[in-house]
């Protein structure tokens, strides 16, 4: 599992790096910059919660 | 076949010119030959011979063709193709010159990749501004439908003069009546493109290659070129040559013959710019080792992009060329994504800063820092190739940036541009 952003719907609401930090920082415009790698097991929940409470539903999970 | 028996002279794609203007259906067919018919080369073998003559796209990401097309083909529906004529990159003829004088050729890659995938539609799209590219290709299907060449229906379209408006997502969107503007992927056009269709976009140059490819076959593409990179491609050679213009090489040639088939290098040089606007400066030193092929570009961090090289004359300024790309770069973003948007409005700030000599002392840190994390991050590849382009300019001719953050403008700075700036499109947002 990854995590992607869709840039377009993204609205920099910065919550999924507050959800998320061990893998998901804010630049200094307050935009993800996302860990390409695969995500740990241990952290896929996180993940998943993350990806959830986007409010533009731009934070993406993908398979791979 | 022996390998002597295959004529692999230079020109291919260009061997039809004899004169200034269109290459007339006669000539086209005098110097090729027809199109092989359907019975004879069907869809399936179509990619094949794409497959194994390795042909990659010539709109910037070199690209295998044959790849694109087996997604299409894979894709259910009645699949399109996109012939893309547009050409955003200013500094780039190649196309227009496909257009203008060859346009039986990309017609005829055309009505092939369409035949590759199984396609009845073909949307044949130039820049809308580009009056010559659109009346030679009216001239030229008004010829073809009077000699009944053609089995596909093909459609012209003009499209926005943008930057962005080659850009593969971004013509589906103007063809589906919405704006030149990127859409992110998934979906990709080769599943839901034109119509919500099928849809694939090729570089008229690469349907250009194909056309001969379907008449001659792979072992002859392959008859020049490298092995990793067989065949020609089109450059375009601007800046300090005696005969700037399209050339068609050899894949993977050397710079020097390409330089003395332009004519000789005018002067002594600052640089070089390989790609375009997406492409890197590269130091002067280099030129007499390079080879145009992706090993050795990679070697220097660079590719060869859409096919553009300029050479940058020792009175030019490279401070005053990269700032004027990177402003006109951020001003052509679609606007749509955050990190794109805030990066390039940055980045082309700072610059501007450094060449005025009025930035703070953090700017080269700063434009290090967004260089390296603006690629990926939107939705297009422009970020990238902002990024691409600016970095290599800092690491090419960092003295140059120095004085100009600690003293302003030099003499150069005021001297014309080299490198073409469009005037601002209307935009349509
Ligand atoms: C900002 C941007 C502008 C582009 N402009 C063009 C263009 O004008 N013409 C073109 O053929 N490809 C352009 N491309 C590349 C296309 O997206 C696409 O890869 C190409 O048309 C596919 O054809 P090819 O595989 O035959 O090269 C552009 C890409 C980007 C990121
Ligand atoms: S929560 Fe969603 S909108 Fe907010 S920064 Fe993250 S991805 Fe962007
Ligand atoms: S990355 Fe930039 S240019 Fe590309 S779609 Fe997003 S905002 Fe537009």
């Amino acid at each position: 599992m990854k995590l992607r952003v869709n840039p377009i719907n993204c609205h920099a609401h910065g919550l999924c790096a507050e959800l998320l930090p061990e893998w998901i920082r804010l630049d200094e415009w307050g935009y993800p910059i996302i860990n390409p790698d695969r995500i740990p097991r241990e952290l896929e929940a996180h993940a998943r919660r993350a990806a959830d409470a986007c409010p533009t539903l731009a934070l993406l999970l993908t398979r791979d | 076949m022996s390998a002597a028996s295959i004529d692999v002279a230079l020109p291919r794609l260009l061997s039809g010119i004899s004169q200034p203007g269109m290459v007339q259906l006669d000539r086209h067919l005098d110097v090729h030959g027809p199109l092989p018919a359907p019975a004879r080369l069907d869809g399936a073998t179509l990619v094949e011979l794409a497959e194994r003559s390795q042909l990659r796209g010539r709109g910037g990401a070199r690209f295998p063709a044959a790849t694109k097309m087996r997604a299409v083909r894979a894709s259910r529906g009645h699949a399109i193709v996109v012939a893309n004529g547009c050409e955003s990159e200013p500094m780039s003829r190649k196309d227009a010159l496909l257009l203008e004088e060859l346009p039986h050729l990309v017609l005829d890659g055309a009505a092939l990749a369409a035949r590759a995938v199984g396609a009845e539609r073909v949307i044949v799209a130039y820049e809308g501004p580009n009056h010559d590219s659109r009346l030679s290709l009216e001239h030229a299907l008004k010829q073809r439908r009077s000699a009944g060449i053609d089995s596909v229906a093909f459609e012209l379209f003009a499209a926005a003069e943008t930057f962005l408006t080659g850009q593969e997502t971004s013509l589906v969107s103007q063809i589906n009546g919405g704006l030149p503007r990127p859409s992110f992927i998934p979906p990709r056009p080769t599943q839901r493109g034109v119509r919500r269709r099928p849809t694939l976009v090729q570089n008229v140059e690469t349907l250009a290659h194909l056309a001969l490819i379907a008449r001659h076959g792979a072992d002859w593409y392959s008859g020049l070129g490298t092995e990793t990179e067989p065949g020609s491609t089109l450059v375009t050679v601007l800046g300090a040559v005696n005969a700037p213009g399209v050339y068609e090489i050899e894949c993977g040639t050397a710079l020097e013959p390409l330089f003395a088939a332009a004519g000789g290098v005018r002067g002594a040089i600052a640089g070089l710019l390989i790609g375009g606007y997406f492409g890197s400066w590269l130091p002067a030193a280099v030129a007499s080792e390079l080879e145009l092929s992706d090993a050795s570009l990679a070697r220097h961090n660079a590719a060869l992009g859409c096919g553009v090289v300029v050479v940058l004359p020792s009175g030019a300024c490279p401070v005053a060329e990269t700032v004027r790309v990177a402003i006109y770069l951020a001003t052509e973003t679609a606007n749509q994504c955050g990190p794109c948007v805030h990066g390039s409005a940055a980045i082309a700030r700072t610059l501007h800063g450094i060449a005025e000599g009025t930035a703070a002392a953090s700017a080269l840190a700063d434009l290090g820092r967004w260089t390296s994390i603006l690629p990926g991050r939107g939705a297009c590849h422009l970020p990238d190739g902002l990024a691409h382009f600016v970095s290599t300019a800092l690491r090419t001719f960092p003295a140059a940036f120095d004085d100009h953050a600690r003293h302003g403008p030099c003499e150069a700075c005021s001297a014309p541009a080299l490198l073409h700036i469009p005037p601002p499109s209307k935009k349509l947002r």
